[in-house]
């Protein structure tokens, strides 16, 4: 994770095309300003982090699912649910799947793992348009290169 | 079995809070009953699953931003309903071909 610039995603471990599902991975950094506020003497995850980490990764499917031909935005949270805490330093798993997709919005399962413990859960809406700016699809390329999105699922 | 009608009142008025004795007809989505986008997105949700379709929203959108089409004709809930009808009878007509 890299909470400063809000890149929450390392590394996509699958990408089913299929199926419309994703899972990607996401270590939560063992220090951090946050922790030293949320909370003192009891490091922990803020939930809306974690909720910005399932969002991230339905925008990742939803971007896959269009080709990188528009780009997604959060919209909703529905029904998130925090059901144990995650600490400074853990390994998560973020699964998404598409549920619904709409004219211009997406809906999406979300949930986040530790080893095989449900932490939370979460239905996020995103809308998406084109993209609005050439920079934001050049950024999107490249961070996608970095957490080694394969290409190859945009074949046809 | 209920009207479109019926159950496009029936989603908003769960969808939005809104008393569904006030959604008629007539009522404008966005004028009368003061369902924002957001919202919307929600009703279409539940109207694509209900009755089995995808509501065109962005087209639509896209019309009336181009001035050919009004919001009355897709937004009062009567010419909601219609469209609702019309994609239904659509898709049954689509899935009925070459059986």
């Amino acid at each position: 994770m890299h909470l400063d610039y809000f890149q929450l995603i390392d590394r996509i471990l699958d990408l089913n095309m299929d199926e419309k599902t994703i899972a990607v991975e996401a270590q939560v950094p063992k220090e951090s300003t946050i922790f030293e506020g949320h909370f003192p003497g009891y490091p922990i995850m803020p939930g809306v982090l974690l909720i910005e980490t399932m969002a991230q990764a339905s925008g990742w499917l939803v971007l896959s699912l269009l080709k990188f031909e528009r780009m997604p935005f959060l919209a909703a949270v529905k029904e998130a649910k925090m059901r144990g805490f995650v600490r400074p330093g853990e390994v998560l798993t973020v699964e998404a799947k598409l549920v619904h997709e709409g004219s211009g919005y997406a809906i999406t399962d979300a949930r986040i793992k530790v080893g095989s413990k449900l932490r939370c859960n979460s239905t996020i809406m995103l809308t998406h348009v084109p993209f609005p700016d050439p920079a934001l699809r050049g950024h999107m390329d490249a961070v996608a290169k970095r957490i080694g999105f394969p290409q190859q699922a945009l074949l046809p | 079995m209920s009207s479109t009608f019926d159950q496009v009142a029936t989603i908003i008025a769960e969808t939005c809070d809104i008393p569904r004795d006030t959604i008629t007809p007539d009522s404008h989505a966005i004028d009368d009953l003061g369902i924002d986008s957001l919202d919307f997105l929600d009703i279409a949700f539940a109207i694509d699953k209900a009755f089995g379709i995808k509501l065109p929203l962005e087209k639509w959108t896209q019309e009336v931003n181009d001035g050919k089409a009004t919001t009355e004709q897709y937004f009062v809930l009567k010419n909601l309903c219609t469209r609702i009808d019309e994609l239904v009878a659509a898709k049954s007509a689509g899935a009925g071909a070459g059986t």
